[in-house]
């Protein structure tokens, strides 16, 4: 809320509203880049459609580095174990993007190899379909991240 | 008939079943036990040179017997021929020998073709699975591995 006095302005606010407002103007994600989903995430990363305008703009190749882990591409189960494991390494307060149908639900995989969805192994708070999604759709779902992130309750 | 088919005719003759030419590209359906033998004169013949390995795979054929084939692709750089040998393979103790002593690349090829097929190579080094994970049953592009059969190492099994 805003107050104007005759010594100036001052808003009050309640702090985890705050908190909410800089962590989703300061996501550092981890990009678990595994497919062709990847070319479309770097051209969502790159100049052109520019993530830093969101305050995504600093991947972080750690994961105790990050806060927002996007699983980019198909996942088998023979790496079903390094995301999980990659998954816990990170820092709470952490969120998960699947981005692109095969990190969703499999995609157009039915077979002996492939992890239908991310979600049987870790949960996922913003699902990015498409074969592969469009920029405008991963700037979207980031969006959609953001706003989630800022109604959160926080973590202190 | 081609100068290679014909090659392979003069000297093997006792181990072809079957020469042939299917849309311009040359095969022959070899015996097994023969393979190292035929794959080494066709690479070391001054006038084939089949040199380069090209593809080492398998196909198969549920209703047919012998169920399996394994099939080799040879191209030869000098003289840019290519020829399929074809090798039926019993779905009993499944076996064939290994060209690794005449081609390294045929290592991880033949690796593959355990992991997918289940076809064993006699004399290959190191034969373990190459694409899927220790404790994986089964051989999954045999036709009859269940289509809807997972095996996930983590997360809900079905």
């Amino acid at each position: 809320m805003a107050v104007n006095t005759p010594a100036g302005g001052f808003f009050t606010s309640r702090l985890d509203k705050m908190i909410g407002w800089a962590r989703k103007y300061s996501i550092f994600q981890y990009p678990f880049v595994t497919a062709c989903c990847g070319m479309e995430y770097m051209a969502t990363a790159c100049a052109h459609y520019d993530v830093d305008r969101f305050g995504a703009g600093l991947p972080r190749f750690s994961p105790r580095q990050a806060d927002v882990l996007f699983v980019v591409g198909t996942i088998s189960h023979k790496l079903a174990p390094t995301l999980k494991m990659i998954y816990d390494q990170m820092c709470e307060p952490k969120w998960v993007v699947a981005f692109g149908v095969c990190t969703c639900t499999g995609g157009f995989y039915d077979n002996y190899a492939t992890v239908m969805g991310i979600d049987t192994i870790i949960p996922v708070d913003v699902y990015i379909p498409g074969c592969p999604p469009r920029p405008e759709t991963v700037l979207d779902g980031l969006i959609k991240l953001q706003a989630k992130i800022q109604m959160e309750p926080q973590l202190l | 008939m081609s100068l290679t088919l014909g090659k392979l005719k003069e000297n093997f003759s006792d181990s072809i079943f079957e020469l042939g030419n299917y849309r311009g590209d040359d095969f022959a359906v070899v015996r097994g036990d023969r393979i190292v033998e035929i794959a080494r004169f066709i690479r070391d013949h001054p006038e084939l040179q089949y040199n380069f390995l090209i593809d080492l795979t398998a196909v198969d054929y549920p209703r047919r017997s012998p169920r399996f084939e394994v099939v080799y692709h040879f191209l030869s750089l000098p003289f840019k021929h290519r020829v399929r040998l074809k090798v039926p393979v019993e779905e009993k103790n499944a076996e064939v020998p290994s060209l690794v002593s005449l081609w390294d690349g045929a290592n991880w090829f033949e690796r593959e073709v355990w992991d997918m097929f289940g076809i064993r190579f006699q004399g290959h080094p190191d034969l373990r699975r190459i694409l899927l994970y220790e404790g994986f049953e089964g051989h999954p592009l045999r036709k009859d591995y269940p289509i809807n059969r997972r095996q996930p190492l983590i997360g809900p099994k079905n």
